[in-house]
């Protein structure tokens, strides 16, 4: 086997894309919270960073992509030096460097983990986010990632060594359900374990900046093209139409949104379209490779109005789900896995399946389901046992106090912004720290 | 000699600028502020969720005037500054023992 340098380029950038939504997401989320916590609400994904990636070279990628049992891959702690001369296709028409694809693979396992922490804005302590992002990371997102995206191997035209439920027919191009499903139901046991920020439902919690938001929705944008069209391994016809799936679908899910405002609340608003475009984004992820550049609209446009309508719930149910996991990534992951059935065509995709609407019978519609449940229950019951371990051993939540006064400066020493220009306002102590010295 | 303090809509402040300059006072002091009265604040929806925003921005404007130009001063600025909708702000006056410029040191109207 040869490698194709065509391919092998575009999935070597789409690792670069994908990892962009990283700190595009520490904007996105930034920009939602108040001027008192945005520093960590950036840190959150900033360690992710660090975190997934230490545990993906020690044997994070092992886990996830060793073909080992249909449950999990082989622990290999050796680290990924002995994939260096070795080819991977998981799907793909030709090979790529197996390190091209765990870069790729990486970006994803990281931004998936900097997800949930959109449910616990505020109101972590910092130690404990890190414990848990390893802890979730490992038990929870390699697992998931191993039954849905490992492809196996085609040996002799047969298909081998994959996931379980990529073996049970569950189509999922980028991660509906490994990213989306499981960020957004694990973000709300996360949010059940931490409770409600002080002053939940009584006191308003504005967004301090929709325009970070609006910066940190385009970078996802740009790096969502990198995760959609770059799960097509190949610089081919599947990632074109990929690509333009994952276009449409984000542009049709702002269009949603601002329908649903503009009808229920009187005026469209500067964060329904932000959140709108990442609707339809989250929507398209797993059918993007699977069906038709105008179904990519449908898709988009119903995740936008159903995502308008479901950030709503945690009002009712008084689940301080602070940046809408739940309304936004399961509520969009759920369909958008879901809507494979309906409009999924061989087509567009010989490797996927006719939905629902292309003649393919109700069968695909049950496998989505099926594999919705799956990661839907697993995620949700491991994350509740990794969150309580946490907060029964040094504690998930800063104390009150410290919450109103603002998780910025308790838990990092740092304001966000100085808009003060009066001099003479503090001193300079040192040009370094002194602990227990001067205060 | 006497403090006039008015609190106007942030919009307002170049035209009661405009309109103060005209009368033929010589200087100013403004500051942002935040309050309410009988509007009791604005809402606002953020993701569906609405919320009452009791303090809206507002304008503060001081002037320390003689006591012969308070009557004119506030026709002028109460002019400048209506909208004839709810929220137009308020003006208050106030007496002041004594006021001094820090340059000379001087004290009383010739201060002003």
């Amino acid at each position: 086997m040869t490698v194709n340098s065509g391919d092998t380029a575009w999935v070597i950038m789409s690792g670069a894309l994908v990892l962009l939504m990283t700190p595009g997401l520490a904007l996105f989320y930034g920009g939602m919270v108040r001027a008192k916590s945005v520093i960590n609400m950036m840190l959150m994904s900033l360690i992710s960073i660090t975190v997934v990636s230490v545990l993906w070279a020690l044997f994070g990628y092992s886990l996830a992509f060793g073909h080992g049992s249909q449950w999990l891959g082989p622990l290999h702690l050796g680290g990924l030096g002995d994939l260096v001369r070795t080819l991977t296709d998981n799907g793909g028409t030709q090979p790529v460097p197996a390190l091209a694809f765990a870069m790729f693979q990486l970006t994803f396992a990281i931004v998936t983990v900097a997800l949930v922490s959109g449910a616990i804005a505020d109101r972590a302590r910092f130690a404990a986010w890190t414990v848990f992002a390893a802890l979730w990371c490992t038990i929870v997102y390699l697992p998931v990632a191993h039954w849905v995206f490992d492809l196996g191997q085609v040996t002799a035209g047969r298909v081998t060594g994959e996931g379980v439920l990529a073996a049970h027919g569950l189509l999922d191009f980028a991660g509906g359900t490994a990213v989306e499903v499981n960020a957004g139901i694990a973000g709300l046991a996360l949010a059940i374990v931490l409770g409600p920020r002080v002053g939940f439902r009584r006191e308003p919690m504005r967004p301090h900046s929709i325009p970070l938001v609006v910066i940190g929705v385009g970078l996802l944008w740009f790096g969502w093209f990198g995760f959609n069209a770059g799960s097509a391994l190949g610089a081919n016809g599947l990632a074109a139409v990929v690509l333009l799936n994952t276009q449409l679908a984000g542009a049709a899910g702002i269009g949603g949104w601002l329908l649903v405002e503009r009808w229920r609340d009187g005026r469209p608003t500067g964060l329904g379209a932000a959140s709108g475009a990442v609707a339809g984004l989250v929507a398209i992820t797993p059918a993007c490779g699977y069906i038709t550049p105008t179904a990519s609209l449908a898709v988009g446009a119903v995740a936008g109005v159903l995502s308008a309508f479901a950030i709503g719930l945690k009002y009712r149910f008084a689940v301080d789900d602070s940046l809408d996991l739940v309304g936004v990534h399961f509520v969009g992951g759920v369909w958008g896995t879901l809507a494979i059935g309906l409009f999924a065509t061989r087509v567009v995709n010989p490797a996927g399946g006719d939905g629902l609407f292309h003649g393919g019978g109700t069968g695909l519609l049950g496998h989505q389901a099926v594999g919705v449940l799956a990661v839907l229950a697993y995620s949700f019951v491991a994350t509740t046992l990794i969150a309580r371990l946490i907060d029964r051993t040094i504690g998930f939540r800063i104390p009150r106090d410290a919450e109103v006064e603002g998780v910025d400066f308790t838990e990092h020493a740092e304001t966000a912004y100085e808009l003060d220009t009066r001099t003479g306002s503090g001193s300079f102590l040192a040009g370094h720290h002194t602990p227990g010295g001067r205060a | 000699m006497k403090l006039i303090t008015a609190i106007i809509k942030p919009f307002k402040l170049d035209d009661v600028k405009a309109a103060i300059e005209h009368a033929g006072i010589t200087g100013m002091t403004v500051s942002e502020a935040s309050g309410y009265g009988r509007q009791r604040g604005h809402t606002e929806v953020y993701r569906g969720a609405e919320y009452r925003i009791d303090l809206v921005p507002k304008v503060r404007i001081e002037l320390v005037v003689d006591d012969s130009q308070v009557d004119d001063l506030l026709d002028r600025i109460v002019d400048a500054a209506r909208t004839d909708r709810i929220g137009d702000g308020k003006i208050w006056v106030t007496t002041l023992d004594d006021v001094v410029r820090v340059r000379t040191g001087e004290h009383g109207p010739g201060a002003i």
